[in-house]
């Protein structure tokens, strides 16, 4: 299963992941990023979870694999 | 490549630029206009970059160093975001000499003041919060098109890019539209003319404070529904009291002065680049769902905004003996262009998928009006296309660019039929 985190020590809203991943992401009021749904990702959104991260201009998006 | 121990006043270098990697002057007309291909040999040659010229400064041309020096705030301070420092006219008024003590925050703002300073502004420019600007802009891009369409020709630089950020930023701060023009000349005065003529910009920044001082006096009589009277009311960390008036003045004058030139750049280099290649004008109008990616891919080739940071203590970068009070230039831009990072990366690739671009800056000072910025890049394109779908440079030769600190095209004329 695939997991998706936003660090917020490192998030500065540039919203480039909620733009790219809407489902997977949602803005506070600061424009901060958090992950929805404690970051799981369905597996018809892990290619959208993977362009948030490489997107991302502070590296702030990581992604989490278990079985 | 040693410097003085003692800051130096600026000096002024007329000779021509001889060796980049060591004396680079970033007002050379000829950089001005084409800074590729020197940042193409100093990211190779000399991935940091020195000079003397209007002082001493640093520039990083690698995406990875950009990166690693921007989001080091400790060392090197945003206290001066300009590369040619300028002093307060001597004759100043005092009260307006108070009233603008306060810098223009956050941008030359550092930790902790940056902190609380930034986070009054994000929620005003947030994309939910720009949406509302969304209608009026379209119709601000439609009655321009509409004035000229039947020419055949028009600016796409000073006739259209040049009137569109003034007037939405007028609209988000309350201040009559009228003035657009004037408060444009004045913004021009400080951040483009008087990037390297001091008096010029003093005097400009005096002229942007006043208007901007009279506006707040007036918002303290009778607030409405703008960025003025909400940056007069707020309050920082459940403090009694509202934030003084000189940070709100400071910050006005912020949104007032990077809101326009910065903006109106990118969507001039847009203008000049759809004017160039029909087969993206084409895909444009074809695929309208491209417009989201095409800004990012116009945003990275095209990254207008290079900001200084002044090194707070003598430290080494990559091998580079930096002093106290040196400058560092953000050369964004450049970084944007590096092939270590970005495929292709002189090539505009409007659909391209990877694209982690800081045209608008990355760390602690990311751009607060990058939502705005999309905003009216995307409608100014999406409108322009819808009427005119066809255009081209009238005459290529006779395009303008300024640059610097902040590139664009200042005269781009263009014709259709």
């Amino acid at each position: 299963m695939m997991r998706i985190r936003v660090d917020s020590e490192k998030c500065q809203g540039h919203n480039r992941c909620f733009v790219v991943a809407g489902e997977l992401f949602t803005l506070d009021d600061y424009g901060y990023a958090h992950e929805v749904e404690d970051g799981v990702v369905p597996p018809e959104l892990e290619e959208k979870a993977r362009l948030a991260v490489t997107n991302c201009p502070e590296r702030a998006i990581f992604i989490e694999e278990d079985d | 490549m040693t410097t003085e121990q003692v800051p130096q006043p600026p000096k002024t270098i007329t000779e021509p630029v001889q060796d980049w990697t060591k004396d680079y002057d970033i007002f050379d007309q000829g950089y001005i206009k084409d800074p590729f291909p020197v940042w193409d040999s100093l990211r190779e040659e000399c991935p940091v970059a020195h000079t003397e010229r209007w002082g001493s400064s640093w520039m990083p041309t690698r995406y990875e160093d950009l990166f690693n020096i921007a989001r080091d705030f400790t060392n090197y301070s945003s206290r001066n975001v300009l590369v040619v420092s300028g002093e307060p006219p001597p004759d100043l008024d005092p009260d307006l000499e108070r009233a603008a003590s306060a810098g223009a925050p956050p941008i030359t703002a550092d930790p902790p003041i940056h902190t609380w300073s930034r986070a009054l502004l994000l929620p005003v420019f947030s994309i939910k919060a720009v949406a509302a600007y969304e209608d009026e802009t379209r119709e601000l891009c439609a009655s321009l098109i509409d004035g000229f369409l039947a020419n055949g020709r028009a600016d796409a630089a000073a006739d259209y890019a040049q009137q569109i950020p003034p007037r939405v930023i007028a609209s988000m701060l309350g201040i009559p539209q009228e003035r657009a023009n004037e408060f444009t000349e004045w913004v021009r005065g400080f951040l483009e003319y008087g990037l390297t003529n001091v008096d010029m910009r003093s005097g400009s920044a005096m002229q942007i404070f006043t208007f901007l001082h009279e506006q707040i006096q007036l918002r303290k009589a009778n607030r409405g529904d703008d960025l003025i009277s909400y940056l007069l009311d707020a309050k920082v960390d459940g403090a009694p009291d509202p934030i003084p008036e000189p940070h709100v003045l400071g910050t006005c004058f912020l949104i007032l002065v990077a809101g326009i030139d910065t903006t109106w750049s990118s969507i001039g280099s847009a203008m000049w680049h759809l004017a160039q290649n029909p087969q993206d004008r084409r895909r444009l109008i074809e695929e309208p769902e491209l417009i989201t990616s095409a800004v990012e891919e116009l945003l990275r080739a095209y990254s207008p905004v290079t900001m200084a940071r002044e090194v707070t203590a003598d430290v080494e970068y990559g091998g580079c003996p930096m002093k106290e009070n040196d400058k560092v230039l953000m050369n964004f831009p450049a970084g944007n262009r590096d092939p270590r990072r970005f495929e292709n990366p002189d090539k505009v690739i409007i659909d391209r998928k990877i694209n982690p671009h800081i045209a608008f800056g990355v760390g602690i000072h990311r751009c607060a009006g990058s939502n705005l910025a999309r905003m009216e890049m995307r409608i100014a394109i999406q409108e322009w296309l819808k009427r005119i779908p066809d255009f081209q440079l009238a005459d290529p030769s006779a395009v303008t660019w300024a640059g610097g600190q902040v590139r664009g095209p200042r005269k781009c004329a263009v014709t259709w039929s």
